[in-house]
C-alpha cells in the first residue's frame, strides 16, 4: 500500500512548486501594488522552495517502489 | 496597505489569484484520489470502521490531533486570542495536555484491551445495554447536528472571506467528504486528517514568522499589546486570582477544576470523534504513544492560532469588534483576525495554501464527525437494537450508506440553521451537556469496581439532566450565572466551566449512591474493564526512548516550563 507520507510529499511538492513559481514571477515582474506587507522579503519564494524540498524528500523517501 | 486590501473589497476579505485557485483545486483532487485509492481496502467491517487497526503511533497521533484542529477551531481561537489575549492558550495547554496524557497512560489500555469499537461500546461492556443506548443515541444525534452546524458556519466563513456562494460551499465540501469516506472508510478519513495537519502548518506558520518579524520580536509585541489593551492580555495565570482581574471573567478554579479536570478530560478521553483515531492503532504501545505524540504537537498549536490573534491585537491598525457590533457597523469581528492576518502577509500562492488549510480543516472535521457517527450508528444502534444477525458484508454496506445519509442530514441541518440561526446556539449547547457526565461515568467505570450498571446509567442520565437544567436556568434568568459560577463577576465562559464541574459532581454522586444501593457486579465479569482486576499488558521490552511513560514525562516537563515562562 502507498504510504500516507508519500501523499503528503506529493501535496507539499506540488504546492511548493506552485508557490515558488508565483514568487519567482513576482520577483521578475514586481507588481505596482503588492497588496501585502513585507513584500520585500519575498516569502513565497523561500517558503515555496522550502515546501518543495520537504515534499521531494518525502516523495523520495516513501516512494512506493522503495517500500518493496 | 493590507487594511486597504481588506476594506477596499467590501464583498469579501481576500481575492484569490489563478495560482491560488489551482492550489485549492489540487487539494480536492488529491483527497478524492486518496479515497479512490483506498476503496479496495475497506471491504470488512474491521477495515471500514476501524481502519484495520493497523495505524502507526504517528499516524494515529496526528489524526487524533487533526480531528480537533478544524477551521472553525483555528479561526475561533485566533479571535479569542484577540479578544482575551494569551489566556486563550489555556485551552491548548492545561485544557488539553493533562487530559491527553491521562488518556494515554490510564484509560487507553482499557479501551484497547477490551477491543471495543467505540466509547458507547465500552459502556455496554462495563454497565450494560441501557448506558450504551443512552450515550450512543445522544452521540449519534448530536454528531450529525454538529456537523451540519459546522458546515453552515464554514460556508458562511467562505462567503465572508472569499465571496463564495453558500450553496456552492456546502454541496462541494459535503459531496467530497461523502465520496472519500464512503469509499475508504475510517482509513480514508485518517489519511486525509494527517494530510490536513501538514497543510495547516504549511499554510499558517508564515503568519507568526512574518508577524514577529514585523513586530520586532516577542518583547516588542508584548509592549505593543500592553499599550493597546493592557498587561492582563499577556499573562497566563497572573490575572486569574479573581474573576474581575482578567479579560475573560474567569478565575483559576474555573480553569483548573472546570476546564482542565472536567471539560478537557471529558472531551479528550470520551468524545468518540477523537478517541476513534486511537482505537485504530496497531498495538498497545502505539495506542499509548499516539495521544502523547498528539500532546507534544498540541503544545505548539498556539504558535499558529493564538500568536496570530495576539499579532492582530498588536499590529492591525483597525480595531476588531464582537460579531454583533460588526454586523451593525460593517467592520471586522474578532473572528476575522486570522483571515485578515493571512491577507496581510500572504501573496499569490501562499494565500491559496492558507485558504486550502482552512478548507482542509473543515472537511477533515466533517469527515471525523461522519466516520464517528457511522461507527456508532452501525455498531451501537443498528446492530444491537435493529438487526443483530447481518453478515459482515451487510454491516460494511450499512456503514457506506450511513456515511451518505449522515452527510445528507448534516446538509439538511446546515439549511435549517441558515433559516433559523438560533438553532446553532442550541445545538452547540446541547453537545456540551453530555461531555462532563460521560467522563464521570467512564472514569468511574474504569477505576471503581463497585460501580454497577444501574449506577452508571442513572449517574449519566442525572448528570446530563443537571447540565441541561443549569443551562436553561441561566438562559431564562442570566443573573443566575452568579450562583452557577459562584461569583457576580463571572462571564459567559465561566458558565461552561462551572456547569461542567457541577454536572460531573452530580453524575459521580448519583453513580456512587445508586451503585452502593444495588448489587455489585461479580469481579470475574469485570476482567479487562476495571483497574485492579485487569492485567494491563506491557508495551514490551523496548528501550527507554520508546516507552510511552518516558515521552509523557518529557511532554510534562515542557508543559510546566511553558506555563512558568508565560505565567
Amino acid at each position: 500500500m502507498i504510504s500516507i507520507w508519500f501523499f503528503i510529499g506529493v501535496s507539499l511538492a506540488v504546492n511548493g512548486a506552485l508557490i515558488l513559481a508565483a514568487g519567482v514571477y513576482q520577483l521578475i515582474r514586481p507588481p505596482a501594488d503588492p497588496g501585502v506587507v513585507l513584500f520585500s522579503l519575498h516569502a513565497n519564494v523561500w517558503w515555496g522552495a522550502l515546501l518543495l524540498m520537504a515534499g521531494l524528500l518525502y516523495c523520495f523517501r516513501f516512494a512506493p517502489r522503495r517500500r518493496h | 496597505m493590507t487594511l486597504l486590501l481588506a476594506t477596499d473589497v467590501p464583498a469579501h476579505l481576500v481575492r484569490l489569484a489563478p495560482v491560488d485557485v489551482v492550489i485549492v483545486a489540487f487539494y480536492f483532487a488529491l483527497v478524492l484520489s486518496i479515497g479512490w485509492y483506498l476503496r479496495g481496502r475497506a471491504n470488512t467491517s474491521e477495515d471500514f470502521f476501524m481502519a484495520g487497526r493497523e495505524m502507526t503511533a504517528w499516524v494515529a497521533g496526528l489524526s487524533f490531533l487533526s480531528a480537533n484542529l478544524g477551521a472553525l477551531e483555528l479561526m475561533g481561537w485566533a479571535g479569542s486570542a484577540y479578544q482575551y489575549g494569551i489566556l486563550a492558550t489555556h485551552w491548548y495547554w492545561i485544557g488539553a495536555i493533562p487530559a491527553m496524557l491521562f488518556l494515554a497512560l490510564v484509560m487507553m489500555p482499557f479501551y484497547y484491551i477490551s477491543k471495543t469499537h467505540s466509547v458507547p461500546g465500552y459502556l455496554k461492556l462495563r454497565f450494560g445495554e441501557p448506558s450504551r443506548a443512552l450515550s450512543a443515541i445522544s452521540f449519534a444525534f448530536m454528531t450529525v447536528l454538529m456537523s451540519g452546524v459546522n458546515m453552515f458556519a464554514m460556508a458562511k466563513v467562505m462567503q465572508i472571506v472569499l465571496g463564495w456562494d453558500i450553496n456552492f460551499s456546502i454541496w462541494v465540501s459535503s459531496l467530497t467528504v461523502a465520496i472519500y469516506v464512503s469509499l475508504g472508510g475510517l482509513r480514508s478519513a485518517i489519511f486525509n486528517e494527517v494530510l490536513q495537519f501538514f497543510l495547516i502548518w504549511a499554510g499558517a506558520l508564515l503568519i507568526p514568522i512574518l508577524g514577529l518579524y514585523e513586530a520586532g520580536g516577542w518583547t516588542n509585541l508584548k509592549l505593543e499589546i500592553t499599550q493597546r489593551a493592557s498587561a492582563q492580555y499577556i499573562h497566563l495565570w497572573a490575572g486569574l486570582g479573581s474573576f474581575s482581574n482578567n479579560p475573560m471573567g474567569i478565575n483559576w478554579a474555573g480553569i483548573v477544576f472546570g476546564l482542565a479536570a472536567i471539560i478537557s478530560m471529558g472531551y479528550w478521553t470520551t468524545d468518540f470523534l477523537v478517541v476513534q483515531r486511537i482505537l485504530a492503532a496497531k498495538d498497545i504501545r502505539s495506542a499509548e504513544m499516539a495521544p502523547i505524540i498528539g500532546a507534544g504537537f498540541k503544545m505548539f498549536v498556539p504558535i499558529i492560532v493564538i500568536l496570530p490573534g495576539l499579532l492582530g491585537l498588536g499590529l492591525l491598525p483597525e480595531k476588531l469588534v464582537p460579531e454583533s457590533v460588526a454586523a451593525v457597523t460593517g467592520g471586522h469581528s474578532y473572528n476575522d483576525v486570522l483571515p485578515l492576518m493571512l491577507a496581510r502577509y500572504c501573496g499569490p500562492g501562499l494565500l491559496g495554501l492558507g485558504v486550502t488549510a482552512l478548507i482542509a480543516g473543515f472537511m477533515s472535521g466533517m469527515a471525523g464527525n461522519v466516520s464517528a457517527f457511522t461507527t456508532v450508528w452501525t455498531y451501537d444502534i443498528y446492530r444491537p437494537l435493529i438487526n443483530s444477525k447481518g453478515s459482515d458484508h451487510h454491516y460494511v454496506n450499512m456503514g457506506r450508506w450511513t456515511t451518505i445519509v449522515g452527510v445528507l442530514i448534516s446538509v439538511g441541518t446546515a439549511y435549517l440553521v441558515m433559516h433559523f440561526a438560533s438553532i446553532m446556539d442550541y445545538v452547540q449547547a446541547l453537545f456540551s451537556f453530555f461531555i462532563a457526565p460521560l467522563f464521570g461515568t467512564v472514569v468511574l467505570g474504569m477505576l471503581w469496581k463497585r460501580a454497577t450498571g444501574a449506577g452508571g446509567f442513572w449517574g449519566l442520565l442525572c448528570g446530563t439532566l443537571s447540565s441541561i437544567s443549569m443551562w436553561a436556568w441561566v438562559k431564562v434568568d442570566p443573573s443566575a450565572l452568579r450562583y452557577v459560577a459562584l461569583s457576580p463577576h463571572a462571564k459567559g465562559l465561566a458558565q461552561d466551566m462551572f456547569q461542567a464541574l457541577w454536572s460531573f459532581v452530580v453524575c459521580v454522586t448519583v453513580t456512587v449512591l445508586v451503585s452502593l444501593a444495588t448489587k455489585a457486579i461479580p469481579e470475574v465479569e469485570l476482567n479487562g474493564l476495571v483497574y485492579g482486576l485487569t492485567n494491563v499488558p506491557s508495551v514490551g521490552d523496548v528501550p527507554l526512548y520508546k516507552k510511552p511513560l518516558f515521552w509523557a514525562a518529557i511532554v510534562t516537563v515542557v508543559f510546566v516550563t511553558l506555563n512558568i515562562i508565560f505565567w
